[in-house]
């Protein structure tokens, strides 16, 4: 069988290599030689000490990393219940899918935006808390002399729009559980707790690498909604690297930068492929 | 096996058919991309008198609104106007140049950005231009800051701006005892906000120190000539340091959210904030939809007096132009009497020829009562934008930012971090070779940054 193929999978598989290879290795190639590079083309570490000396490095570096570190656990609670309650069949099911995968049909900019018009100081949180008596004054959520309020609105907004994502897998692989395993744990007396901790976790393991892969990838490159929520007030890496490329016009620093967001998510999937291996028979 | 067969061809055709659309898709012609102008290959609708004109001006989406809709409706040709930010107007406008041929026909830009471009040899002659135009009195002093130091009209001024201060009126009963709104000083600019705060609990202050903010402006043509009397020469005076307490100190009565102000008209509507300082262009909006509510004041004076900067845009023909008679038609256009008239009413530029304003709504004369008042001060001092910067003006820009960011925002020490930052400004200087610009004195040769 395989021998009748010949070269016809090879064929079929080249339009996509050559796509990855012409649209991402290429620029990627490019991007790390303009990082080692100087603004004059010699090749040295200069741009990167640029970048590691700049005054907004280390606030940008941390303050990335608390976010991911902060939205991903947020997210996958969310998204675990939310995948449960899809999964439980329950009545009025497809509605819940079309609620909780609405955030994905918006931009990252306009989800920003959105947010901006319930945290700014005359928004709506603000109005409506002011309207049920909990505030005298409007509080400044959005204010730069109170960074860790700013991150933990931007983790709210952050966790609103991209949970949908990872929901949808954790649905896709919750599908997939021979229903076979849920219904011995039934017939040995166990919980939903224990069902859900000895068998479901343990054999969604598969989605949850995927689910955390993308999500962390897509988390050390949050951009958008920084913009939009804090202004000028947080620093992350991906403005840093806009900022170099278009403000100050040193594409070298800008690609230092980015090659550090690619760093940091490689050690992350890494780190992920380690710590969550999955086992053969769960594939099957 | 023969219908195998017969299926295996008719997949075979499915996936040939849908390969030669996607390539057919892939090399097409990218003809109406809006803002590339790299001349890649797509010059759709050039020969046939389209007139794509690149602008540093009027950039936010919607002063581009208004350009198209607005200012450009009469005019007799098709423009496609690109708003562009300081890195890729200038990356465009060199790569062009490089490659001999391109897109631009125009270029919008500021006086500072095209003594650049003029020492690169990148424009035309437009002394024809200027006579044709010489019965509508344009500005002598504009006139011939467009011929850049030679003998060759090498821009035609276009239009003119500045930044001055507003407020909502429910502010002025906070005013400091015997100060008059229209002829402040900083330090009592200082001492309303304390009293705003005092009385009502909240800081009410405003700068747009958002990412889209323009307060590096308010550094480098406002604060600093102010209170030090230069601005690169000065950069790490004791005056200097003097304005950075003084900016300091005065944070305490700023809305604190001022990180997220790009423009000031909505804050200063939404009542955020009570007393702004902003662009023109970027006030408008609360002027003329709350006339009653806003008022238009000049900025305050400092202990070198009334600094404000002037911020001059002119239009330009690279020698490049694609279409340089439909260009010049263009700027004829642009400067006649009805063209400025409109300008002003739409994006609160003011005009640069000598013409009637028109009548105008009580907001836009608020802003133009205002920039008289400034311009006619008694200690008046002009503060020009960065002259020659090039490339560099981004990275000018920055350094001013980051010394904002350690020493009002962070709280650091004013001395230590200007410092810190002065070999970032003049190398700035020194990548550019631009020599000072007015209020500091000229220099031989590239400014040094003291």
């Amino acid at each position: 069988m395989t021998a009748r193929l010949g070269w016809a999978p090879y064929a079929l598989l080249l339009p996509s290599v050559l796509f990855l290879a012409l649209f991402f290795a290429t620029p990627m190639v490019q991007a790390f030689t303009l990082a080692f590079q100087g603004p004059d083309g010699s090749f040295g570490l200069a741009s990167i000490e640029r970048m590691l000396g700049d005054a907004s490095f280390r606030d940008a570096l941390l303050t990335t990393i608390a976010l991911v570190v902060l939205v991903i656990p947020i997210q996958f609670a969310l998204a675990m219940s939310m995948a449960l309650v899809i999964n439980a069949q329950l009545k009025g099911q497809g509605m819940w899918l079309y609620v909780y995968a609405l955030p994905l049909g918006i931009s990252e900019l306009a989800a920003g935006i959105v947010w901006v018009s319930i945290f700014t100081q005359s928004g709506w949180l603000n109005s409506v808390l002011m309207g049920i008596g909990i505030l005298e004054r409007p509080i400044t959520w959005q204010s730069a002399e109170t960074p860790w309020l700013l991150i933990g609105i931007v983790v709210i907004a952050e966790a609103w729009r991209a949970t949908s994502i990872i929901m949808i897998i954790l649905v896709a692989g919750l599908q997939s559980i021979p229903r076979e395993f849920l219904e011995a744990a039934d017939v040995y007396g166990a919980t939903t707790w224990q069902k859900v901790r000895r068998v479901v976790l343990p054999m969604l393991r598969p989605s949850l690498q995927v689910a955390l892969i993308l999500r962390t990838i897509l988390a050390f490159q949050v951009f958008a909604t920084v913009i939009a929520l804090a202004g000028s007030g947080l620093d992350v890496l991906a403005d840093e690297a806009q900022r170099w490329a278009t403000d100050i016009d040193n594409d070298n620093v800008a690609a230092a930068y980015a090659g550090l967001i690619l760093i940091l998510s490689l050690v992350s999937t890494v780190l992920f492929l380690v710590l969550l291996p999955t086992r053969e028979e769960h594939q099957a | 096996m023969r219908t195998n067969e017969r299926l295996h061809r008719w997949r075979l055709l499915a996936v040939t058919a849908v390969m030669a659309l996607v390539l057919a898709a892939c090399t097409a012609d990218d003809g109406a991309s809006p803002g590339d102008g790299n001349g890649d290959g797509a010059s759709a609708g050039d020969g046939g008198g389209e007139i794509v004109m690149v602008s540093s001006q009027l950039v936010p989406t919607a002063e581009q609104e208004l350009m198209n809709n607005e200012i450009l409706a009469n005019f007799e040709g098709e423009v496609e106007f690109v708003g562009l930010d300081a890195g890729p107007f200038n990356d465009q406008i060199q790569a062009q140049e490089q490659a001999g041929e391109g897109e631009i026909s125009l270029i919008g830009g500021l006086d500072g950005e095209f003594s650049s471009f003029g020492a690169d040899g990148l424009l035309m002659d437009l002394s024809d231009v200027a006579e044709d135009l010489a019965d509508l009195g344009i500005n002598e002093t504009y006139l011939e800051f467009g011929k850049l130091g030679t003998d060759q009209q090498l821009y035609i001024p276009w239009m003119q701006a500045t930044y001055v201060m507003a407020a909502r009126t429910e502010a002025l009963e906070y005013l400091p005892d015997g100060a008059d709104v229209n002829d402040l000083t900083w330090e009592q600019l200082t001492e309303w906000g304390a009293n705003i705060e005092a009385e009502t609990g909240e800081r009410r202050l405003g700068f747009p120190a958002g990412e889209d903010g323009l307060l590096h402006r308010f550094f480098q043509g406002y604060s600093y000539p102010a209170f030090t009397g230069g601005v690169n020469t000065t950069f790490t005076s004791p005056e200097a340091v003097e304005m950075w307490n003084w900016l300091a100190d005065t944070w305490e009565y700023v809305n604190p959210a001022s990180t997220t102000y790009g423009f000031m008209q909505e804050p200063l509507q939404s009542g955020e904030v009570w007393v702004a300082w902003d662009h023109t262009a970027r006030l408008i909006q609360a002027l003329e939809t709350m006339p009653d509510e806003i008022i238009a004041f000049p900025v305050p004076s400092g202990p070198e007096g009334k600094a404000y900067m002037p911020v001059v845009a002119g239009l330009g023909v690279p020698t490049t132009s694609a279409n340089p008679e439909g260009a010049k038609d263009l700027i004829r256009y642009l400067l006649s009497p009805e063209t400025q008239a409109a300008t002003l009413s739409a994006v609160s530029f003011f005009p640069v020829i000598e013409s009637d304003l028109p009548d105008v709504g009580p907001g836009l004369q608020a802003e133009i009562d205002a920039v008289e008042a400034q311009l006619n001060a008694a200690d008046a001092l002009p503060a020009y934008l960065p002259v020659g910067l090039g490339d560099q003006g981004g990275a000018y820009s920055q350094v001013f930012r980051d010394v904002f960011q350690g020493v009002v925002l962070d709280g650091g020490d004013p001395a230590t971090i200007l410092e810190e930052q002065l070999p970032n400004l003049q190398a700035v200087f020194e990548a550019s070779g631009a020599p000072c610009w007015p209020p500091d004195p000229e220099s031989d040769g590239a400014c040094q940054a003291q």
